[in-house]
């Protein structure tokens, strides 16, 4: 039923995308333009196929920028934790900000791949918990990637609300796919208890932060704690699952029960340094390894256990299959800012590859065949990719293509980069009748199975069964990113109003009720701005939908770090099951 | 007659410079050779030449092996000079210079002793014992060391071996100075009022005193080169005056003796190069001035002394001569005259019956090279010339000396490891005669200790007039790079820039008058700070890069490689601390923004806000040889719409990281930032106040308070010494002394090391604090090394 769907913004581009499919765009391919590179990875190079000088341009820059200055400012507002005071007060202490902290453990001047910034945006009402109260990312650290994690104390005391949870175990599962070193950099009052059936009973619930660290462990993969401030309750677990812990003096504590619930249960009266401090623990108790003496120190401190994991450190240590040298795209990353219609136009996905990929070249797939759907192989830094990118509507053949093609990819453990851009199947008594369903679901299959990494970038909509064949995130890519244009959901606003509105007119209808106009034009209105708020990427980055929001002009650096990250961890055999044939 | 002989002279000193330019070994039949090579690239010479028919090319010295009893750069000075002439050559060191490089430039080496010099270059039997090993016929003593020592040389002469100096009766005679003064008394040549006696006692000396008058000059009686010399401005200060020359003449001479002087207050230091033969023949190669000094170190020199006029030149260096005579020297020597400014007149000073340190000016206005006349009027040769032949000096040269001293903190010596050393391209071949040239000792990955004298090099350029030796100077200096322990070669700078230098304003007291503006603090040029914080950024990824590749991780390749620290969506600001120049110099809190990998903002370094710096571009040196620890690369960028670029190299110290920068203007600054160290132990905490710490490594070789003592604010406390300077350590505060363990007279002590606590009376009151200080001190010390 979902992929039968389509949007209105579906159907009408679908017609649009379908016709530029067959005619207007392979003209613009074929038209050539750009030189062809002899160095590096097959392929020709792609013409620069957008007018950076023209009106349509700007229009379409100056839209982005909009998107993009918004962002911005939310970002900021993120950052900004739990505001100046709570940050004032939290430096008092002699502590760094999580975002500080974490530069000051990676390696000077190196990237850090920040993911899910705007976690827990505007999900709590009243309660702000900016970036879900935890800082999560993936950063270098004398050379080797890890994973970090990084509580908020100003956020609520860096407790855990249901998304800091589900962050917290996102970057652990980003972790053991890609079998990264963890580092915890714990400052946490442990869970928000007001919400505690939200964040301890369930299986993705706070245990799961324990039972990863088991597992990870278990898997060869390093679980590194420094703990700069409190780990209260079942916070305690943080470092003490840990291979490797480390306390700062006067700043860090360890508890189960903290000095209140010890003078309630049994009247001891004791501070919080006697009872869990950095002495207690390295000196007396061992549930920590490392004593340092300010949070400089224990940032050191990891640096140099992280710097002597030698061969033991989870992963190949390398920066996957990234050459030595590559070429840069032929014309700037820049101009995907200008490469999105203002409108409902369809837009060409080749002048976004010509931004993306190494020296431009790709070296399209079957491009006679199922065209809206664009696959073919070129290279990221040097690390060759297959791209799996709509160009409109999915019909049978493009799901068959895409499918033969991640095979392809599979069988040759060549990493996939999806770009989606998709309303949805086709639908309609002819395509039902020609067995779109199953060709979709071969689609869908040869996603859910490639045991390759995966890369998903959401440049435009992604909406029906066309999220689930471009590898949404219930498909589990390694990574997957949003632009700050992209429209999520299971159809559009307006075709769920007017879905929703055909039914309630039937239920009225059954019950011999007329259903005034009004109340079906605010029903309809209701309904499009609920699908419209839901369908934002504020909405989506908040619920962890996407692992975050890109700038367009980052999309290469981004699909970079995340494929060279996912990369880590070998590759390994690919299973297909049972296609429908 | 005369024309012939003027052709042989102008024939000797171009083949000296050829033979080294075409870098061959030099025996009689290659000297010949080098020598019709310069007369067929100059038809003028070979014309005189033929006309004269008589040259003959100068021949080998009869020296079958020398040994240099010498190290830093007078023995590869030496051992050049030696190699060209064909001679083998015998190098001596002790255990702190196995890897010198007068080792390596020689043809064999023995070690001597271990690094003390009085165990090793001082000790004349392990010398001899070496030369004999090796079957050395000739020493060449250099400068310092043995090289006044007149019972080595009659040693050397006993032994069979020439001594490449005076004879030792001329050595001895001008050694001691009170009868050097004597002897020139009688011989004309008149001298400063002073005492000489052998009466010792201090009563004695202080009735000399009052009667020589004050302000004095206490000087050892074996001294030279500032060791052991005091000025005492009234009696009251004679007592410590005596007590302190004293003091360092015996450690440096093993001579107690001590003379006085009347101190002229605006003298010029003005000396006369001589050379003798043993057949008579005697010439001064004109005169140097020496007058800009600090503590009794010359600091820079030049040739000919300038400002006198031609008689006066003419008396200075027959006066010279006659004292030459007067001792029957032989071999090369230096009479040193003070030259009263106000007044006009000179007085004998001494004579310095070695090779002196500066002579390198005299090469460069007579053509000749020094150590070859050594050489051979050691092995009896006559002097190839005469005083008429030898003309007047060509041009002017200057002379600045590169010590291993910090300007900033009191010039104190340091050591160190050479992580730099770079010298103009022109002065890269060692060439007596050159234009420009740079005689030094030390080369990169060398560690400079603190054993011995603190001068690594001397820098020597040479022009048309004094004006254009300077300017040459100045670009010679200008292009020297140096890092890795501090040098004076940022002063060195100033002072050869200074407008009362090249105005002639010269005497000894020169540097000390112009003290406040040759110190001044430079301020950083806003351009700079940026390119500088830029730079560290850049070279510390590229170090992280090298060190993950040189650990066999992954190669630096990738998006994870690149040195692009931008985040998404928000600014990534690092504060970047910095501190210009060395020890106390101006601090900047700044901070880079990475806009991508070759575009930053830097903000704090210009009140106008935020520089952008754009277009950073990093070519890396490849450091297959240097140590890991460092990162050197050429780096460029656009600031302001102007591009500016610079040699950078970043290493790491113990206890800090510094950032040199050359910039292609000539600029050259030090920008160095704390490592912090901590120490994991449970017990370790911040080190108590009032902490007094080794500012340098060495010797303590007095300790002048008892534990428990109390002391005031400035009161000293030890003396240390280091590189043959005292240096005495005051307290920081007043209060009561906490002694370190293992404290003592002759305890080697390391840079930083924590030997006492002054403990303030309020921290006494409180106890605990400060009780266990020096043991967590020295916890925390343990674990930072």
């Amino acid at each position: 039923m979902l992929g039968a769907m389509i949007p209105r913004l579906g159907a009408a581009a679908a017609g649009a995308a379908a016709r530029r499919g067959l005619s207007a765009l392979a003209a613009a391919a074929s038209a050539g333009g750009a030189p062809t590179s002899a160095a590096g990875a097959g392929g020709s190079a792609l013409p620069r196929s957008l007018d950076a000088g023209g009106d349509a341009y700007a229009r379409s820059a100056a839209a982005m920028d909009r998107l993009l200055s918004d962002m911005r400012a939310e970002a900021a507002r993120a950052a900004a934790g739990g505001g100046e005071a709570a940050a004032k007060r939290h430096r008092a202490r002699g502590k760094m900000l999580p975002r500080e902290r974490i530069d000051a453990l990676l390696d000077e001047g190196s990237p850090f791949l920040e993911l899910s910034p705007l976690a827990g945006h505007h999900m709590y009402g009243k309660e702000h918990v900016p970036s879900g109260g935890v800082v999560t990312g993936i950063g270098r650290v004398r050379g080797r990637l890890v994973a970090v994690v990084a509580n908020d104390a100003t956020v609520k005391g860096g407790t855990y609300f249901p998304i800091t949870v589900k962050k917290h175990l996102r970057l652990q599962e980003v972790a053991a796919a890609c079998r990264l070193p963890c580092v915890y950099l714990v400052d946490s009052g442990g869970a928000n208890l007001p919400r505690q059936a939200d964040v301890f009973p369930d299986r993705d619930h706070f245990g799961r932060i324990f039972f990863n660290q088991a597992r990870m462990s278990a898997e060869g993969i390093p679980q590194i704690a420094v703990v700069l401030g409190s780990c209260t309750a079942g916070g305690a677990y943080v470092p003490a699952m840990a291979d490797e812990a480390v306390i700062v003096r006067g700043n860090g504590t360890i508890f189960l029960g903290g000095p209140p619930l010890v003078k309630a249960a049994t009247g001891e009266e004791v501070s919080a340094e006697e009872l869990g401090g950095a002495l207690v623990h390295c000196t007396t108790s061992g549930v920590t390894d490392h004593l340092a003496q300010d949070e400089a120190h224990a940032l050191a401190i990891a640096r140099d256990i992280v710097g002597g994991l030698g061969g033991g450190g989870g992963g190949g240590g390398g920066y996957g299959g990234c050459g030595a040298r590559w070429d840069e795209p032929l014309y700037p990353t820049e101009e995907l800012g200008g490469i999105v219609p203002s409108g409902r136009q369809p837009w060409d996905v080749r002048a976004l590859l010509a931004r993306l990929l190494d020296g431009s070249r790709f070296e399209e797939f079957k491009s006679n065949y199922g065209k809206t759907l664009i696959t073919g192989f070129g290279s990221l830094y040097g690390m060759p990719v297959g791209v799996v990118a709509n160009d409109g509507v999915l019909f049978s053949e493009a799901a068959l293509k895409g499918a033969h093609f991640i095979e392809l990819c599979a069988q040759r453990r060549i990493p996939l980069l999806f770009l989606q851009n998709i309303t949805g199947f086709m639908v309609g008594k002819r395509y039902e009748a020609g067995g779109i369903a199953k060709d979709g679901a071969k689609m869908v299959r040869a996603v859910a199975n490639a045991a390759v990494p995966k890369v998903t970038v959401v440049v435009g909509g992604s909406f029906g069964a066309g999220n689930y064949s471009m590898c949404g995130r219930a498909y589990s890519p390694h990574f997957m990113f949003s632009w700050p244009n992209a429209r999520i959901g299971v159809m559009g606003g307006e075709q769920a109003a007017s879905v929703l509105a055909q039914v309630e007119e039937e239920k009225h209808a059954r019950a011999g009720k007329q259903w005034p106009a009004e109340e079906a034009a605010a029903f309809r209105a209701a309904i499009a701005a609920r699908y419209d708020e839901e369908g934002s990427p504020y909405y989506a980055s908040a619920r962890l939908w996407d692992d975050g929001v890109i700038d367009p002009a980052d999309t290469r650096r981004v699909v970079g770090l995340s494929l060279a990250a996912a990369l880590n961890a070998p590759i390994g055999d690919t299973k297909w099951g049972v296609f429908r044939m | 007659m005369r024309a012939t002989s003027r052709a042989a002279v102008v024939l000797w000193r171009c083949a000296l410079t050829r033979a080294h330019c075409c870098g061959l070994a030099v025996g009689p039949a290659a000297l010949s050779a080098s020598s019709s090579a310069t007369a067929a690239g100059q038809p003028q010479l070979r014309q005189r030449r033929a006309a004269s028919g008589a040259a003959s090319p100068p021949a080998r010295p009869a020296i079958t092996k020398l040994l240099v009893a010498n190290r830093g750069e007078i023995s590869c000075r030496v051992l050049a000079t030696a190699r060209r002439l064909g001679i083998p050559t015998v190098a001596v060191f002790s255990e702190a210079d196995r890897r010198a490089r007068h080792v390596a430039l020689a043809d064999e080496a023995y070690c001597i002793g271990p690094p003390p010099a009085a165990e090793s270059y001082l000790d004349a039997d392990a010398v001899l014992a070496a030369a004999a090993d090796a079957g050395a016929d000739a020493i060449h003593p250099g400068y310092g060391f043995l090289s006044e020592n007149a019972p080595f040389a009659e040693a050397c002469a006993s032994a069979g071996i020439r001594f490449v100096g005076p004879p030792p009766a001329a050595i001895r005679s001008m050694g001691d100075k009170s009868e050097a003064k004597g002897v020139m008394s009688e011989a004309g040549v008149p001298v400063v009022p002073g005492y000489h006696g052998e009466d010792q006692r201090p009563a004695r000396l202080a009735d000399e005193a009052a009667a020589v008058g004050f302000p004095l000059l206490v000087k050892a009686v074996a001294g030279g080169g500032g060791k052991g010399m005091k000025i005492a401005r009234s009696m009251s200060e004679l007592p410590a005056a005596l007590d302190s020359a004293r003091r360092e003449a015996l450690a440096s001479f093993g001579d107690g003796r001590l003379l006085l002087e009347r101190l002229i207050t605006r003298p010029r230091h003005v000396e006369v190069q001589v050379i003798a033969d043993a057949h008579g023949g005697a010439l001064y190669l004109f005169d140097r001035d020496c007058s800009v000094q600090r503590r009794h170190q010359k600091i820079i020199e030049e040739a000919p002394a300038p400002g006198l006029s031609q008689e006066l030149h003419a008396h200075l260096g027959e006066a010279a001569v006659r004292a030459a005579r007067a001792v029957g020297y032989v071999n090369a020597g230096t009479v040193e005259f003070i030259f009263d400014c106000d007044s006009g007149e000179y007085y004998f000073m001494e004579m310095n019956t070695r090779l002196q340190v500066e002579h390198p000016v005299t090469e460069a206005v007579t053509g000749l090279d020094l150590v070859e006349l050594q050489l051979r009027v050691a092995a009896g040769e006559k002097l190839p010339l005469s005083q008429q032949q030898l003309g007047a000096p060509r041009g002017h040269a200057f002379e600045a000396r590169l010590y291993a001293e910090s300007p900033a903190r009191g010039f104190l010596p340091c050591g160190g490891r050479v992580r730099r050393w770079r010298v103009p391209p022109a002065a890269a071949a060692f060439d007596p005669a050159a234009a420009l040239r740079v005689d030094s000792g030390v080369a990169e990955g060398d560690e400079v200790g603190t054993f011995y004298d603190p001068m690594v090099a001397k820098i020597v350029a040479r022009g048309e007039d004094r004006a254009a030796a300077l300017r040459a100077l100045r670009g010679a200096l200008a292009g020297t790079q140096v890092a890795g322990l501090p040098t004076n070669l940022g002063f060195l700078r100033r002072l050869a820039g200074h407008a009362a230098f090249e105005g002639l304003e010269l005497d000894t007291g020169f540097i000390e008058r112009h003290r406040s503006e040759l110190l001044a603090p430079e301020p950083v040029p806003l351009e700079l700070a940026a390119l500088a914080a830029v730079a560290r950024c850049k070279l510390q990824a590229a170090r992280a890069a090298a060190a993950t590749a040189a650990a066999g991780g992954a190669a630096a390749a990738g998006p994870w490689a690149m040195a692009d620290a931008k985040r998404l969506w928000l600014p990534h600001a690092r504060p970047l601390e910095m501190e210009a120049g060395e020890g106390g110099g101006e601090a900047a809190a700044l901070a880079v923004t990475y806009l991508s990998d070759s575009e930053f903002e830097v903000s704090g370094c210009s009140p106008a806000g935020p520089l952008r710096v754009s277009h950073v571009a990093l070519a890396l040196e490849p450091d297959a040889a240097s140590p890991p620890d460092q990162t050197a690369a050429r780096v460029s960028a656009q600031i302001a719409g102007r591009r500016v670029s610079a040699d950078a190299l970043l290493y790491s110290r113990p206890s800090e990281e510094v950032l040199a920068l050359w910039t292609a203007a000539g600029e050259a600054r030090e920008f160095r930032w704390p490592v912090a160290r901590w120490s994991k132990a449970a017990a370790a905490g911040a080190p108590a106040g009032g902490a007094v710490a080794t500012p340098m490594p060495g010797k303590l070789i007095k300790l002048l308070v008892e534990e428990g003592e109390a002391v005031s604010a400035g009161q000293p406390l030890l003396v240390l010494e280091s590189m043959k300077m005292e240096n005495t350590v005051a307290s920081p505060r007043a209060g009561r002394v906490r002694l370190g363990t293992g404290l003592h007279a002759g305890a080697q002590v390391e840079e930083g090391q924590v030997l006492l606590h002054v403990v303030a009376a309020e921290e006494e009151r409180r106890g605990g604090g400060a009780e266990g200080a020096p043991a967590q001190a020295a916890a925390a010390g343990a674990e930072a090394a």
